[in-house]
């Protein structure tokens, strides 16, 4: 049992930008531990995923074909990753940490009666052993976790942990790829996907914006959203917030920053009673200058932040708005 | 229909948190604890599901003692019934834990299973998952909606970037419940007291008969990373140094 082999993601054709960071994050723990690395990629049509993964540095690409694989489901993925598992016995596999890898990559390992260490933000090697590192209480702590036993070992990584632009491409010719045809019969699928859809059109743009200044759970009521809508006007921001307060409905969905709304990257985020879940982080933590307003100084929000201001923001935030009247 | 909630109990989300002695878990004793808020959807989906197709609704939960208040307040929200895994604090691999739940409902045979998407202690956010690969059943994550439709359920998936799906599948299955997709209630007086009488059965969680795949090292708190300037003083006095620091040396105001 050798090798790292990172299962990528795509849809209709396109690979997921997290792909890379995990293809990546394969080939650096590759390089650390003196192994193989390997890439598979699942679905229907895949020719030009196919080459798109060729052109980085790999032992082999896996290409795994099915008709079955075109709408995902998790009992056709966990079934025919399954089999490919098993076929090439890779010691470790890794995964992008995104809402569909959740959706089967646990079933998957469970089934080989492993468990995936989810949403990994960081590794190291150590005498060729493996330890990665993973958030524990909201970001509060961090845990190190090792594989124990035979593998094969099951990771997903964190947006974000690794970086797509260290992915090293292959010198010339591209990577050997070898497409793979699972057995899988239609009646052992049991869910049943219908067309994707999107209930809005987004008026806003928050990705566009070079200011934006982003309200949390800290603000307790609807009422008091105002002050951060004049904050946001002082410093010439758009509003955004975490997803308590769209949820809510106090904000509109569009104005979402989060791993379930907007990624943005502007030059000012400025978060006011946000705690720092790793789910508004990984929207967020981009921004060239980040400013933290929160109550609670262990909030992680303190660690993405390059300023900070410990206190309450019914007292800070007027002050500020003074301040930059000046 | 039969419709089992697992909910979890965790420390309450302000708490300041150590690391104990062990080196591997936090110090416990002096916590508050509450309900895990993403499980806390969960229940309300549960209870929803059951004022619309009828059934009862049976609350799982695994923890040590302190869990039976978490309990107590999920009946007294109105589930009819619970189950409570006696065990140590959860700090247990998801597999094990998977295991140790479906073994507790064997004798159940529940239509559908709701979790939350994820505890907002270990966060490894595939319990729920796990639990319906252990037990056969089919399953789907982030759901915001459950209808009943002949054969089975269709749910509403979110997906990424602001796009959702509605997935059909057949019953049992199991669901785990996005946050915020509905609003929770509260527990009334007469359901606070009607809690009392509820039943709560109590079952001993096995050992685990197969090695684990994985091991907690240790927990430590996160090392700063990034150097961040922190502003003390009066808020006017804060909230000028920031202002100065935005303009002069940021440049971004």
């Amino acid at each position: 049992m050798t090798g790292v082999l990172a299962v990528l993601e795509q849809f209709e054709g396109k690979l997921h930008g997290m792909s890379y960071e995990a293809l990546a994050a394969a080939q650096q723990i590759g390089a650390e531990l003196g192994q193989p690395v390997y890439a598979a990629v699942a679905g229907a049509g895949l020719q030009q995923v196919a080459a798109a993964v060729a052109a980085y540095r790999l032992d082999k690409v896996h290409v795994v074909e099915h008709g079955l694989l075109a709408d995902y489901t998790a009992d056709a993925y966990t079934a025919a990753l399954k089999q490919l598992i098993e076929l090439h016995r890779p010691a470790y596999v890794i995964f992008p940490h995104t809402y569909q890898v959740r959706d089967f990559a646990p079933a998957l390992a469970a089934s080989l009666g492993r468990v995936l260490v989810s949403d990994v933000i960081a590794h190291r090697v150590e005498n060729g052993a493996l330890t990665l590192v993973r958030q524990l209480f909201q970001g509060k702590m961090n845990a190190d976790v090792r594989f124990e036993g035979d593998g094969p070992h099951f990771a997903s990584v964190q947006a974000g942990a690794f970086r797509s632009e260290n992915a090293i491409k292959a010198e010339s010719g591209g990577s050997a790829t070898e497409v793979v045809t699972p057995v899988l019969e239609a009646s052992r699928i049991r869910t049943k996907p219908l067309e994707r859809f999107r209930e809005s059109q987004r008026a806003v743009d928050l990705t566009a914006a070079e200011r934006i200044v982003s309200v949390g759970r800290g603000i307790r009521e609807v009422g008091n959203i105002a002050l951060i809508e004049q904050l946001a006007e002082a410093m010439g921001a758009e509003l955004a917030a975490s997803r308590p307060i769209c949820d809510n409905g106090w904000l509109p969905m569009e104005r979402q920053v989060g791993s379930s709304g907007q990624t943005v990257a502007p030059k000012l985020y400025v978060a006011v009673g946000i705690s720092g879940a790793i789910q508004h982080l990984v929207g967020m933590k981009g921004s060239k200058t980040i400013v933290a307003i929160n109550k609670d100084p262990e909030a992680p929000i303190f660690e993405a932040a390059d300023y900070g201001i410990v206190g309450d923001l019914f007292q800070v935030v007027p002050a500020l708005i003074e301040a930059l009247k000046k | 229909m039969k419709i089992v909630v697992a909910i979890k109990q965790v420390p309450a989300r302000d708490s300041l948190l150590k690391v104990d002695k062990s080196g591997t878990w936090i110090e416990d004793a002096d916590l508050s604890w509450e309900i895990n808020e993403p499980d806390a959807y969960a229940l309300e989906a549960g209870l929803q599901l059951r004022e619309s197709a009828g059934g009862e609704v049976v609350v799982l939960c695994a923890g040590p003692d302190r869990a039976t208040q978490t309990i107590r307040e999920a009946l007294a929200k109105g589930a009819d019934r619970a189950i409570h895994i006696e065990m140590s604090h959860g700090a247990s691999d998801p597999l094990a834990l998977a295991r140790t739940m479906a073994k507790a409902l064997e004798t159940e045979k529940p239509d559908v299973v709701l979790t939350g998407l994820q505890s907002d202690d270990l966060g490894y956010g595939q319990t729920g998952v796990v639990l319906a690969e252990v037990m056969g059943y089919p399953h789907a994550t982030l759901v915001m909606s459950v209808e009943t439709v002949s054969g089975g359920i269709r749910v509403k998936r979110e997906l990424e970037d602001g796009w959702f799906q509605h997935v059909e599948m057949p019953l049992p299955a199991l669901l785990t419940i996005q946050s915020g997709a509905a609003k929770l209630r509260y527990a009334t007086l007469m359901g606070i007291k009607k809690a009392k009488s509820k039943e709560i059965r109590r079952v001993e969680a096995e050992t685990a008969s197969a090695a684990p795949s994985v091991r907690l090292e240790r927990i430590y708190l996160p090392q700063k990373t990034k150097r961040s300037q922190i502003f003390e003083g009066t808020p006017q006095e804060t909230a000028r140094q920031l202002v100065e620091k935005l303009r002069f040396e940021a440049r971004v105001i």
